[in-house]
């Protein structure tokens, strides 16, 4: 089930006001998808949680709407 | 605690290093599942894994264990490690061999 990169990025950007995502269509067919999220609320947090918050702000779309996502966060320099 | 939470617990705590994933190690189902394995064969650890594609209960039971939604996950000595891109990170900043070495897991 293919999902926009916009409708994405809304989300994670609604769950973590602060972050910085880019998303990439990696497979250009809306079903696999790279995303960086920078946020200077992860700062401090393991990469488990880092990602976890990620995964909250999506809400439950992850593994079932959105098949592939390659995650990557980190805390702005 | 659930059944399948139970079996999950058991299978965690009984081994050193276990991947939940699609596939076995042999032929990997899915490319996150694939390169998970690719990076523990290049640690040279002995690993087992769990395929959660031949047993539904598993594979709903271990997204609800470790509050995390996707397949693969590492366990290392128990502990949740995370999904292949965090364990490519950590692999790329020599933090997965480092916890190897750290929890004192046997090189095969």
């Amino acid at each position: 089930m293919p999902m926009p990169a916009e409708q994405i990025e809304a989300l994670i950007r609604e769950g973590i006001p602060d972050a910085l995502v880019e998303i990439v269509d990696l497979a250009g067919d809306g079903d696999h998808y790279e995303a960086r999220v920078v946020a200077e609320s992860f700062r401090g947090l393991p990469r488990v949680k880092q990602h976890q918050r990620v995964y909250e702000a999506l809400g439950g779309r992850m593994g079932t709407e959105l098949h592939a996502l390659k995650l990557t966060t980190a805390t702005p320099d | 605690m659930s059944d399948a939470n139970q079996r999950i617990d058991q299978i965690v705590k009984n081994n050193d290093i276990v991947l939940f994933m699609k596939g076995t190690a042999l032929f990997p189902q899915c490319g996150f599942s694939s390169r998970a394995v690719a990076i523990l064969d290049h640690l040279g650890v002995t690993f087992e894994t769990v395929d959660v594609l031949q047993d539904p209960e598993i594979r709903q039971g271990i997204k609800d264990y470790s509050e995390w939604p996707t397949v693969p996950q590492l366990y290392v000595k128990g502990e949740f490690v995370g999904g292949s891109d965090i364990m490519m990170e950590m692999f790329q900043a020599g933090e997965l061999q480092q916890l190897i070495e750290d929890k004192q897991i046997a090189k095969a």
